[in-house]
Formats: C-alpha cells, structure tokens, sequence
C-alpha cells in the first residue's frame, strides 16, 4: 500500500551545489527504515524532499505507486515529527493535535474522536488543555508524535526527534517509538538520525548516507557484520573498526595478506587471482580483539600507549611498528596492562574483514 | 467628539477595507484555482499557480503606498528641482545655482554639519556611559526608565520645555529660567541664550540629545548585555582594570550596535526641524535645512523649485548611510 | 557584571554620577509640570523651584475701599482679609512703602489723626477712623506673609476652556488613532510575504524596504502637496482632509513597520512554519492562525512607535493637514501658542503639559514593549 520509491533523485541547490546524487530506494509499507549519516550528508534534506517541503531537482518520488514530486506536503498522506517539536506555542495541546484536522475541514465531532485517542495512545490525556510551554520536552515530544498520529498518515517522517532531550529522556522516548511502531504494524517510518545507537536499535533497515550518496542499505546486524566499504566498516560501531593497509600476497578460497606492521594473516574471504599484490585494507573490530600471551598465538603486537578503563570494558590504544593509526583493542572487565607493556592480539578469523584498494568490501564483491 | 466617533468609524472603515481585501482576494484566489477536493494533478498545477501569485496579493497594499508616498516623491523631488516656483516653468540649473550662492542655505549647511557632529556623539558617547553604568546598580532600570522618558515628549512639547530653561529675564530681575538662575547664583551675569550668535546653536543641539540618550542608553545596554560573561572575566583574569575592560573589551564587541546608533541618530538630526522652527524659527544664525525647506515651501505662496532643490541636499546626505543600510540587509538575507 | 569592584569607591561614584545625570534629565520635564501648577501671576516672577518650599513674600494689596466702611459706634471701620482667603501666615506690614515691615502682626499700627490699622496673622485687618473714611480706592497695606507651597488647577482649567486646546486635543486623537491602526496590517502580510514566501524579486524589495527607512520625508512633501492639491481638484474636495493625512501616515510609517515586522517573523522557528505546511495549511493560514498571533509583541511595539510618531508629528500635520481650528493638531497649537505668547508660562506650561501626558502614559504603560521593538529594529 504505502511503499515509499525513490528513482535517480537528485537534489540540487539554486547555486548549482548538488547536494544528493542519484539516490535509489525502495521501502516497503510497514517498515521502519533509519536515514544515518555524519553531519551534511544529506539525510535530512532526502526526508524534507520526501515531505514535500524540498523540491525534487530530479528523479522521481513515488508513495504508494503515485508519482508526488509535484503533490503539496499535506496531500502526499505524511506526517512529520520535527527535530524542535514545531508546536504551535500559541495554542493548547488539544489544538496543536486538531489544527491539521481543522485546516481540513474535518467535522467537530471527528477531530474529538482522533485527538482523544492519540492523546490516550500517548499518555497525552490529562495535558489537553495546557499550552506547550508547560510541558517537559518528553511531553512536547510526545505531542509532536501525536500530532503527526491524529493525521493517520500512511508514512511518518521523524527528523532528528530525539536529539533536544536529555539522554535518559532520549532512552525512554526511543522505546516509546519503538511501541508506536508496533502498535501501528501498517505504517511506514522513516527516521533520520546521526547517532548510530538509535539507528541499531530501531531500525528494520538502515540507509548510509554520505556526501549525498548512499553507502548501504540493510539491516542493523548486516551493516555490523558484512559493511560494505571502509567508511560504513567506520562509522558503525564504537569504537571505530581498526583498519590496516596492507597487500594481497595469496588469493583463493582465503586470502594472505601481509600488514604494513609486516605480520602475515590469513583471512577467509575469497578473492579474485587478479587482485593479486594489490594493496588491500585489513579490518578488524576493536571488540573482536583478544589479548594472548605469546606472538605465535596473535597475529598483530605492539606497545601500549593509552589505557582507558570503562569499567564494564578496557580500551588499549597500541602503537603498531608500521602503522599509522593506533590500534584500538576492547577487552571485557578491567585490565593490569600499562603503559608501555608490550602485548599480542589475536582474533577469530571469521570476524576479519578485507576491503580492496578502492575501499569496497572483498566479501560482497566476491 | 463628534469628530472623534467619526474617526473610529473611518478607523473601522479602513481596517475592513485592509481586511476585506485580504480576504477577499485569498478566497477569490481559491475559487479561481482550487486546491481542495481535486484530483492531484490539478491541485499541484493550481498550487503551482497560487503560491507564485499570493505573495503579490500579501504585498500589493504595501507596495502601492511606498510607491506613492516614498518612491515616487523621491523622483519627482528631482524633477521639480530643475522647475520654477509653481513647478511648471523649466529653469535648468537656476535653482541649484541660486542655492550655492544663497547665504541662508550656507548657514543651514554649516549649521547642519555641526548638528551632525555635534548630536549623534554626544548622544552616543552619553547614552553608553549611562548603559555601562546603570547596568552595575540595582536601582539602574529606574534610572534607565527616566532617561528614556523624553523620547515619549514631542520636539515642540520639549523645545517648550527647555525654552522655559533658557528664559531670560533682564539683569536685576529674578530668573526664573533655570540655568539663568544658576548663573545668577554664582555670581554672573543672565545671559539671553536663544539669541546668542553661534553658540545658541548647541542649546537647541541639547535639546535633541536631551530626546535622544535613552534612545542610544536603551540599545547600547541591550548590546553590552549581551557581551558573553567570559571574555569580561577572562580579562579580569588577564588583570586588566574596569576602564580598560570598558575599552578593549566591551567596546570592540559592540561597534557594530554603535554604529547603527550613531546612523540612526544622524538620520534624524538630519531631519530636524519642529525644534528649530519652535525655538527660533531660524533667526539668529540658527536655520537648518529641514526649517529652510519648509520654510520655502510656504513662503510666498511657496515655491516648489528651490523647496525641492534644499530637499535634494538633504537626500544626498541621507544617501551614504542608505547604501550602508542596504548592503548590511543584503548581507544578512545571503547569511540565512 | 565585575564584581572585583563592588567594594571600591568607584561604586559610590557610579551611583553619585547616574543620580546626577538623571537629575538633569528629569528636572526639564519636572519644571514644566510644577509651573503648570501654579498660580500664574507667582510663575512670572519667581523661578518654579521656590514654589516646593514655603517661601517669605513681600508683597502690597489694598484693602476694601472706603465704600465698603460701616459705622461701630464711634468709628467708622473697614474689615476684611488682606489674603483673600489665600492660605499663609503675615508676620510683619506697614502702610507706607517707606516703611513696609514696621509693625508686626497683631501690633495696631497709629497711621495719623487717630486712623488706626490692626493686621492679624492670618491677615484680617481692621482700618479704623473717627472720621468717615474718603476717596474712592481702599488704602495700601503692605506686608510679609509666610506663604506655603499652593497649586492650582486654574491654568489648565483655562487652557482647555479657550484657546482651542481642547479642540486640539481632539484633532490629534482622530489623526493619531486611524494612522496607527491601518498601517499595522498592511505590513504585517507584506512582512510574512518578505520574510517566508519564495518569489523573484524579494531580496530586490526587501532592500528597498531598507532603503526607503531613510528617506527624510521632506522630499516627499512637496510632490504629495502637489498630488493632494491635484486629487482635491479632481473631486471637488479640499485638499487638507483627515483621510489624506491617514494615509500619508500609513505611507510613511510602512518601511519601519515591515521592517520591524519582517525582522521579527523571519526569527520565528522556521520548523514551526513548516509544520503548519504539512499539516495542510496555505499561506494564508498559516498568517492568520500562526503568524499573527505569534506577532503580537512586534505588532505591540510597532503600534507604539507610530503612535508616538503620529502623536508628537508637526510636520506632516502642518502641511497635509493645515492649521484651521478644526483641523489644528496639538502640537501646531502649541507651537503657535509659543509665538503668540511666549512670556505667557501658565498656559505655555499646562499646554505643553497636556501635549506631552498621553505619550507619557503610553511610555510608561508600554515600556516593555517600545523597548522590544527598538531592539529589534536596531541589534541584528
């Protein structure tokens, strides 16, 4: 029913910055797709240019199999919830649910129907008759999502909705989208967000965005194991995955790849004989690192230069002979390691990941 | 009250004929291209339509009266300068010529010139002092307020004000002008400030920044105000003393707000006149150009050419801080 | 805001200079209020500061004259009050000015061939002769009174009996009001138009918007006279009406009211905006149901300013308005009363006072607001 599909959309300014390139997309109805991405790379202008509030420079949009590039933001069958919650601070909590039912012309008796039901769904009820200064900024986020509710879209758009409340506040509130979001099976939602952890932690599917274009598309755990190139590899997770160059001495069934530190690993992943003694990046999780006590057992060592003690976990920064970036090592518990100690890693080779000069995943090319 | 009801009904009468068209020309513009209750193609057409009409629909009203009351004159001013006194007889260049060589006007210029120098610094200077100050006691909004107030009076209600602190009453008889009085206290001798060549120039001057402090004091405090907390402690830290962090620091980050006081206030002495007209009407070496303008615009019948030529000048002077203005505004639209 | 130099001096010179400066700001305006209240004959000859304290006057006044005489017994006597019912205390007279504080109250005074004058301190006299008393004016009694501070309502109560004032007072009411209603709304929707809606040509109008702020309006005077003078012709009708100089007012006052305006509803959160357009609202909507009502403090501080523009403007009024007596604003009253009578203080400072007392009140009422739109106007 309400599929949201973008064909070749474009998006560019009026002093020719093109901001989006060629974006593809298909969601389907009922799924609540995540847009992430660092700071400017688009993602929220592809969710005003869903809502209608920017213009298409090019491509097509279409919801529920009609093409709406030209259809106003209140005829394409959204609702938004804004970053700033966007009340109205002139009007009650009750008038800000009806004003696009009464914008609508929708009868007295109509609007009390939806706005009460929302207002129940919300815990909305006994702030009816209060304006939106009087609220905490749960409560107005609350009102927000009841606004965007009353108008029964066929797709929600949340545009940052949690980033202007505090992190308890944002905990509770992500679960509270979370039951909206199984309590209306039915509905798409399409979520923006920089922080990675609401986008693990809501999303059916995750869209990667950078510099306007997409890097990946799929669920939380697949962009976790199988990312797609060294950027996506980076940007999920924390900390970052550790990427080291190095240069394809075998190909095959696994590939051998010796590491600027000069150690020698073999990775199961298959590789074409034509990538043979190309320089490659070697990926590894700074979680799936494990301390062992001897070289032979490790495959990569270095000097401790950093030691951050989180308590439920320890962070070694090690300085690696060859290297240009630390490696960062996750060890559960707490650590006697110092400063200066010189230790081995080890990891399971399945947890190895291989991106090719261009920084393109070996496994999904393969 | 007669005349009162029937300006309530005028009132009345023109806030509906505003509304009405307001109204009038949305819902026209609805019915003529529908947006409701139509197929999607036709509604995306039709908005197409009305959101490239309406603005023009919201600005008409506006746009008609600036042209008429503002626009337009400026034009005109122009061409009736090269026009004789009934603006219909071409005379070229004679009234610029006649201006540049008549001994009012250079009077009105130069005292003009001394009003520009004199009243926006001073009301500047003054109006920061006391925003420094005020903002350190606890009765400073008290203060602030009484300031403020002769921006409410009207310049003939305040040049009766300070005429009646300027009065002059021959020696040996009491004063009862204020600053004659005080004068005459300590032992001196009254003097008839109004008529006292050069000089009586800046007792009008005081009138105007007398008007004009509160109205430099409000905004410069708004301005110091929001100088951040930090930079002022960072250099107590840095052990600079009160008058140098009032200096080096505060100051610097407000030069763009004394700026536009100072313009603001030199655009108005510019304009000047009800102060000259009630206090001396221009005798006295005392003319400005506003005073002379309207002063030619009656005289005799009145005469448009020369009016309109003197309103020139005073445009030209206006002209720098207009393109100033302009350009800040242009700035700031590209910042958003 | 430095708080190292709350214990020194300085803070002490701070408060000594902020008293001293607002002293000389207040004390014009005081003085006009008080000389309003006095009597005009003591507002000539003395300065309106003696008028706080009680103050020694000499002064001379005749007593009733002989017509007024009736007989007690003997004596032919005259009796009244030197004061007229003036409160104030006599502590020295006479009868000559020679000798004008010889006796001191109470005392009788021998004025010659048994002619006897007793003046009480609250100033009852008694003028007593064995023989009838002759002439047709009652005879000088000088004397020093003790006088306490006395106002009076007399100078306003004739200022608006006469002179036009009141009229006046009326006039301006009828310009000012409509002056400052009609402009407010035609800016507000070309502020929204300037400040939210996408069209060629904005940046090119919101410059001029800019521009025209500092047009003196002395250049538009003579081309509106003439355009006034030729629509009169036209119509038949005069060309000084209180519709023309309504709507010279709207044309005047609209480039800071769509300034003002257009700066504040451009700072309006544009998410907010946005909403409404998802929600289904035009822009007409959004004005009426959004905008102004969110507006209101920059609608607030706009109608101030016009208002205590159009209120103290002598300019406009004088040339699109005239000066008949039922066309003539306050403030061209009072500027012809400043010719006419310059020596004249006690109407001089009621008319003022009056002319400057709405104004005030609207300052004081609406402080908040005027302070509002200035920096709004001014600080970006």
């Amino acid at each position: 029913m309400a599929d949201v599909k973008l064909t070749h959309v474009k998006k560019i300014y009026s002093n020719k910055v093109e901001v989006l390139h060629d974006i593809n997309l298909d969601i389907k109805q009922g799924e609540f797709i995540v847009f992430v991405g660092p700071s400017g790379c688009g993602k929220s202008t592809l969710l005003r240019m869903i809502s209608g509030l920017e213009d298409i420079s090019g491509g097509t949009l279409e919801i529920d199999g009609k093409v709406m590039n030209d259809v106003p933001p209140a005829l394409r069958g959204i609702a938004m919830v804004f970053q700033s919650y966007a009340l109205y601070p002139h009007m009650s909590v009750y008038d800000n649910m009806a004003f696009s039912l009464q914008i609508a012309k929708t009868s007295k008796a109509d609007i009390d129907k939806q706005v009460r039901k929302a207002a129940e769904m919300l815990q909305l009820t006994p702030y009816l008759d209060r304006l939106p200064k009087a609220l905490s900024g749960g409560q107005r986020q609350r009102v927000a999502i009841g606004r965007a509710i009353v108008r029964s879209p066929q797709v929600f758009l949340f545009d940052e909705p949690l980033s202007n409340l505090d992190a308890a506040l944002r905990v509770a509130t992500r679960m509270e989208i979370a039951n909206l979001k199984d309590s209306m099976p039915d509905s798409t939602m399409i979520y923006v967000t920089h922080d990675q952890v609401e986008a693990m932690t809501l999303a059916d599917r995750i869209v990667l965005l950078s510099g306007g274009n997409i890097e990946q598309v799929g669920s939380p755990l697949e962009l976790y194991e199988h990312p797609a190139n060294v950027f996506v590899a980076r940007f999920i997770g924390s900390p970052a995955m550790n990427i080291v160059p190095c240069r394809i001495e075998k190909t095959g069934e696994s590939t051998r790849v010796s590491l600027s530190s000069s150690e020698v690993v073999e990775v199961p992943i298959v590789t074409e004989a034509s990538e043979q003694a190309k320089e490659a990046f070697f990926g590894i999780r700074p979680e799936d690192l494990s301390v062992v006590d001897s070289k032979e057992q490790g495959f990569i060592s270095g000097e401790v230069a950093f030691v951050e003690s989180l308590g439920e976990a320890t962070l070694l920064h090690l300085k690696v002979k060859g290297c240009q970036d630390m490696v960062i090592a996750k060890q559960p518990g707490t650590l006697s390691s110092q400063r200066g100690d010189f230790i081995h890693l080890a990891a399971e080779p399945e947890k190895m990941h291989l991106f090719n000069d261009k920084e393109q995943s070996y496994a999904r090319l393969g | 009250m007669e005349q009162l009801a029937s300006a309530l009904v005028y009132m009345v009468i023109g806030v509906s004929v505003c509304a009405f068209y307001f109204y009038g020309s949305n819902f026209l513009l609805d019915k003529l291209f529908p947006t409701k209750n139509r197929a999607v193609t036709i509604v995306a057409r039709n908005l197409r339509i009305t959101t490239r009409i309406r603005p023009w629909l919201f600005l008409g009203p506006a746009i008609i009266f600036l042209t008429f009351y503002l626009f337009y004159p400026v034009v005109d001013s122009i061409i009736l300068s090269f026009y004789g006194r009934a603006g219909k007889e071409f005379v070229g260049l004679s009234n610029y010529s006649w201006l540049f060589s008549n001994d009012e006007f250079l009077e009105s210029f130069r005292n003009n010139m001394m009003w520009l120098v004199v009243v926006p610094t001073s009301a500047t200077f003054l109006g920061l002092v006391i925003a420094s100050m005020t903002d350190r006691i606890w009765w400073g909004n008290i203060a602030k307020t009484l300031i403020f107030m002769p921006m409410a009076i009207s310049f003939v209600g305040a040049s009766v004000i300070w005429k009646f602190i300027y009065d002059y009453q021959s020696a040996g008889n009491t004063q009862i002008g204020l600053l004659n009085a005080i004068v005459v206290f300590f032992g001196g001798e009254p003097q008839n400030w109004i008529s006292m060549p050069f000089w009586n120039n800046f007792f009008l001057m005081v009138i105007l920044i007398w008007i004009q402090t509160g109205f430099a004091m409000v905004i410069l405090s708004a301005a110091l105000r929001g100088i951040p907390d930090e930079t002022i402690e960072a250099a107590v830290l840095d052990g600079a003393n009160g008058i140098q962090i009032f200096f080096k620091i505060m100051v610097p980050q407000i030069w763009g707000t004394i700026a536009v006081v100072w313009t603001t206030i030199t655009i108005l002495v510019l304009k000047v006149f009800d102060i000259v007209l009630a206090m001396t009407n221009g005798q006295w070496n005392t003319q400005v150009l506003a005073n002379q303008m309207f002063t030619w615009m009656f005289r005799g019948g009145g005469d448009f050419g020369r009016g309109a030529v003197i309103a020139l000048v005073i445009m030209v002077l206006v002209t720098p801080i207009m393109i100033w203005n302009i350009r800040r505004a242009n700035q700031e639209m590209e910042g958003r | 805001m430095i708080r190292s130099s709350k214990r020194s001096p300085l803070v002490y010179l701070t408060h000594a200079t902020v008293l001293f400066l607002v002293i000389i700001w207040t004390i014009p305006t005081a003085g006009l209020f008080i000389s309003s209240l006095r009597d005009k004959d003591q507002l000539a000859v003395s300065g309106w500061w003696t008028a706080l304290s009680t103050s020694t006057h000499m002064e001379v006044d005749r007593a009733e004259p002989p017509s007024n005489q009736v007989q007690e017994s003997d004596h032919f006597v005259i009796k009244g009050n030197i004061l007229h019912g003036k409160s104030g205390k006599i502590s020295k007279f006479g009868y000559s000015s020679l000798h004008p504080q010889a006796y001191k109250a109470g005392e009788v005074a021998q004025i010659r061939n048994g002619q006897t004058l007793q003046v009480m301190p609250n100033g009852d006299y008694v003028l007593s002769s064995p023989t009838q008393w002759r002439g047709r004016n009652g005879k000088r009694i000088f004397y020093t009174a003790e006088i306490p501070p006395h106002f009076t309502l007399n100078n306003y109560k004739v200022v608006l009996g006469a002179d036009g004032l009141g009229q006046s007072f009326i006039n301006s009411l009828t310009v000012t009001i409509p002056a400052t209603v009609i402009p407010i709304l035609i800016a507000a929707f070309a502020a929204y138009a300037l400040a939210w809606m996408r069209f060629p040509g904005r940046a090119i109008l919101v410059a001029s918007v800019v521009g025209l702020l500092v047009v003196p309006l002395q250049m538009s005077l003579i081309p509106l006279l003439k355009s006034y003078n030729w629509i009169g012709d036209l119509f038949g009708v005069s060309s000084k009406t209180y519709v023309g100089i309504w709507l010279a007012h709207t044309g005047f006052g609209l480039p800071l009211a769509i300034y003002l305006l257009r700066n504040y509803i451009v700072g309006l959160p544009s998410e907010i905006i946005e909403s409404a357009r998802v929600d289904g609202a035009s822009d007409f909507d959004i004005f009426r149901k959004i905008i102004l009502p969110l507006s209101f403090p920059a609608l607030a501080s706009f109608a101030i300013f016009q208002f205590l523009w159009v209120w103290n403007d002598l300019l406009v009024a004088m040339v699109f308005l005239g000066t008949s007596p039922d066309h003539m604003v306050l403030t061209g009253q009072l500027r012809q009363l400043m010719g006419s009578l310059g020596g004249n203080w006690g109407i001089l400072t009621a008319s003022a006072f009056i002319t400057i007392i709405i104004p005030l009140c609207v300052f004081f009422g609406l402080q908040r607001f005027l302070v509002r739109g200035l920096l709004a106007g001014s600080v970006k």
